[in-house]
C-alpha cells in the first residue's frame, strides 16, 4: 500500500446495514406511543402514561400475545443464574472481588466460592484472605459462571469448576450483550485454532489453544513466559476482527457464524479488515452463508 | 480500565513481532473519519472520528488588542474539554491535566510565524486583530488523542472563514471597522503549514503510532511530535520513563515520516470535501 492512512469523508460513510430484501423493523425512541388502545399488558422497556403504552427506551418491539416489550437496541447486561461470563475485577475487598461484568452494578465474587489451590474440599482461612491479592488482582480477567442474582439485579459469580478461573493470554472483545445467541456451550475450541469464550454478557475471549497440562491446573496460573507463535496471533486477530465486525453489522454471534465470517474473511488482510467496505461485504458474505444453511 | 499481566504480555509480543493485536503494523493507523462544517454558527468546525476516538473542534474568531510586543500579529488560543462521556476517568476534575497538556503542546506547537501566519490575523497595526479561539470536546476516548485532536483542529482551520474587513477609521481613541455584508465575503486561512501532531508510543523495544487504549497502557511513555512541513514544530514526553539518546533520534525520524504520510492523506481528504456542497452524513 503507497499510504497505509486512510482518512475518508463522512459524506462517504459506508452503511452497515446488511438486512437483504428482509424488512427492517421499526425503531421506537423513548416516549414514543407505541399503541393507543389498553387492551394490551406492559411489558418490559414500556411504560404507560394518560392511557397510552410508550416505549422507555430505545429498541424494537416484541409482542407475544398481549404483551407488548420493548427490547433496547443498547444495553447492559442482565444477568441469569447458570450464564457463563467474562469479567474484569476491579477490587479487592474482604472476603470478595468485585468484578465488572458489563452489568449496572458491580458482582461480586466471595473466596469461598472459588477453587483454591490444593484441594476442592478446604476451609477458607485467615491465610487465605490475605493472600486474595495473590490469586486475583486488579484488571485479572476470568471467566466464571452467575451463581444467583440479588434484588437489586447484581449477581453473584462462582468459579467452581476447572474450566473456569483467571484467563491467561489473549484477547478480549466487548460487544452489546443483545449479540450474543443463547446456547449451552459457550466455550468453543475452534478447528482453525483458537479458543473463544462467548461470555453472556457480551464479553468474549479469544485465546490460543493450550497445552492440556496448563489448563488443568485450572485457577490461578498464568503463563507468561510463552510467546505465542505468528501464525496463531495470526488467526486470533483475524477471529477478532471477524467478531467486531459481525458485531458491527449487528449480527448474531455464535460459533458458526464467527467460523463462517472467519473462513469468508480469509481473502482479506487482517487488517484490512478494520476498513468499513471490507466489514460490510464480510457481513453480506456471512450472512449469505447462514441463510443458505437454514434453507438448505 | 486496567489491563491483566497476561493481555499486557500478549499485546508486547505482539508489537516486538511487528503484528499487533488488531492486525496491524507498527505504523498503521486505523480508518479516520472527518467531517467539516458540522457547526453552522460557528466560523468552522470539524469533527474527527479515529475507531472509538471522537472529537468534535469548533472555531470562534472575535476582535481583540494585539499584545504589545507583537504589534502585528494576531492571537490564538485553545480550550479542551474532556467531558466524562468520553471516559470515566475524566469524572470530575480528572481531565484537566490532561486537557491542559493538550492545549500547551497546541500552543507550542502552534506558536511559530512560520508554522500559522499569524500577521494575517492583524487589522490595525498595535490596535485590532483577530484573536482565533479553538474549542476542543472530547465526545470518546479510544486512544491516540494527540494526533486525532491536531487533525481535527487543522481541518477545523481549514474550513473557517473570517470575515472581510473592509474599512477601517480611526476617530482619537475609537477605531471603527466596516466588515463586509456580503457572507460570501471572507478569508480563508493558509493552514499548509499547520502541525499534524504523531504520538510515537513506546512499548518493549519499539515504538508504535496510532496506539489502542488497550496499547497505551502497556507503554511505558510516549513522544508527542508535531510536524509541520516536514520539519518539527515541537516535540513533547508524556508518562515515565527515559529514552536513549539513539532511541529518541530513531523515534524523532520514524515521526517524521508518518507525519508526512498523515499530512497527504489530510490534505487528499481535504480536498474532496465540495464547497458549499452537502454536508454531514445526513445526506
Amino acid at each position: 500500500m503507497p499510504s497505509n492512512i486512510q482518512i475518508r469523508l463522512a459524506t462517504d460513510r459506508v452503511n452497515y446495514t446488511i438486512a437483504l430484501n428482509q424488512r427492517i423493523p421499526k425503531i421506537y425512541t423513548p416516549g414514543e406511543v407505541i399503541t393507543k388502545q389498553n387492551e394490551f399488558m406492559r411489558g418490559h422497556g414500556t411504560y404507560e402514561e394518560n392511557g397510552d403504552l410508550k416505549a422507555s427506551v430505545a429498541g424494537v418491539k416484541e409482542e407475544i400475545n398481549k404483551l407488548i416489550s420493548i427490547r433496547p437496541l443498547k444495553c447492559r447486561y442482565n444477568g441469569e443464574t447458570g450464564d457463563v461470563v467474562i469479567g474484569r475485577i476491579t477490587e479487592v475487598q474482604q472476603k470478595r472481588w468485585k468484578v465488572d461484568t458489563n452489568s449496572r452494578l458491580d458482582s461480586i465474587l466471595l473466596l469461598s466460592s472459588v477453587n483454591l489451590p490444593g484441594g476442592e474440599l478446604r476451609r477458607r482461612s485467615a491465610e487465605d484472605e490475605h493472600m486474595m491479592r495473590k490469586y486475583l488482582q486488579e484488571g485479572d480477567l476470568i471467566s466464571a459462571e452467575v451463581q444467583n442474582v440479588f434484588s437489586d439485579g447484581s449477581l453473584s459469580l462462582h468459579t467452581r469448576s476447572l474450566k473456569y478461573g483467571k484467563l491467561s493470554q489473549g484477547v478480549l472483545v466487548k460487544v452489546s450483550p443483545t449479540l450474543i445467541k443463547r446456547s449451552k456451550t459457550r466455550f468453543h475450541n475452534l478447528p482453525v485454532g483458537a479458543n473463544i469464550i462467548l461470555g453472556n454478557n457480551g464479553y468474549i475471549w479469544i485465546s490460543p489453544i493450550m497445552n492440556v497440562e496448563e489448563s488443568s491446573v485450572g485457577g490461578f496460573v498464568q503463563n507468561l513466559e510463552e510467546v505465542i507463535s505468528k501464525p496463531e496471533r495470526e488467526t486470533i486477530s483475524r477471529l477478532r476482527n471477524c467478531i467486531q465486525a459481525l458485531a458491527q453489522c449487528k449480527m448474531m454471534l455464535y460459533d458458526t457464524s464467527v467460523l463462517y465470517a472467519y473462513e469468508e474473511s480469509l481473502k482479506y488482510d487482517v487488517k484490512e479488515l478494520l476498513i468499513p467496505e471490507a466489514i460490510v461485504d464480510l457481513g453480506i458474505l456471512t450472512q449469505e452463508r447462514i441463510s443458505m444453511l437454514t434453507s438448505g | 480500565m486496567t489491563l491483566s499481566e497476561a493481555e499486557k504480555t500478549f499485546i508486547l509480543h505482539g508489537v516486538q513481532e511487528n503484528f499487533r493485536i488488531d492486525g496491524r503494523n507498527r505504523d498503521d493507523y486505523r480508518p479516520m473519519e472527518l467531517e467539516t462544517s458540522i457547526i453552522t454558527h460557528a466560523f468552522g468546525s470539524a469533527r474527527l472520528r479515529l475507531a472509538n476516538t471522537d472529537v468534535v473542534v469548533t472555531v470562534k474568531v472575535e476582535i481583540d488588542v494585539p499584545f504589545p510586543d507583537r504589534p502585528l500579529e494576531g492571537k490564538m488560543e485553545f480550550f479542551i474539554d474532556c467531558s466524562a462521556n468520553a471516559t470515566p476517568d475524566f469524572e470530575g476534575r480528572g481531565g484537566e491535566n490532561l486537557a491542559t497538556e493538550i492545549s500547551n503542546t497546541l500552543t507550542a506547537a502552534y506558536s511559530s510565524n512560520s508554522v500559522f501566519d499569524y500577521t494575517k490575523l492583524c487589522i490595525l497595526k498595535g490596535r485590532k486583530c483577530w484573536k482565533i479561539y479553538v474549542d476542543i470536546l472530547i465526545l470518546e476516548c479510544g486512544g491516540n488523542l494527540y494526533d486525532a485532536i491536531s487533525i481535527a483542529v487543522k481541518a477545523a482551520l481549514w474550513n473557517t472563514s473570517i470575515p472581510l474587513v473592509k474599512s477601517v477609521t480611526i476617530d482619537g481613541n475609537n477605531v471603527d471597522m466596516n466588515v463586509s455584508e456580503n457572507l460570501s465575503d471572507c478569508i480563508k486561512l493558509d493552514i499548509s503549514a499547520a502541525p499534524l501532531m504523531v504520538t510515537l508510543c513506546k512499548i518493549g523495544d519499539h515504538c508504535v503510532v496510532d496506539p489502542t487504549s488497550a496499547e497505551e497502557q502497556c507503554s511505558q511513555g510516549a513522544i508527542v511530535v508535531a510536524i509541520s512541513k516536514g520539519k518539527f514544530s515541537t516535540v513533547f514526553q508524556t508518562g515515565g520513563g527515559s529514552l536513549h539518546p539513539l532511541t529518541l533520534m530513531e523515534k524523532l525520524k520514524l515521526g517524521a515520516k508518518v507525519g508526512n504520510r498523515l499530512e497527504e492523506a489530510l490534505s487528499e481528504a481535504l480536498s474532496k470535501i465540495k464547497e458549499n456542497g452537502e454536508m454531514g452524513f445526513l445526506n
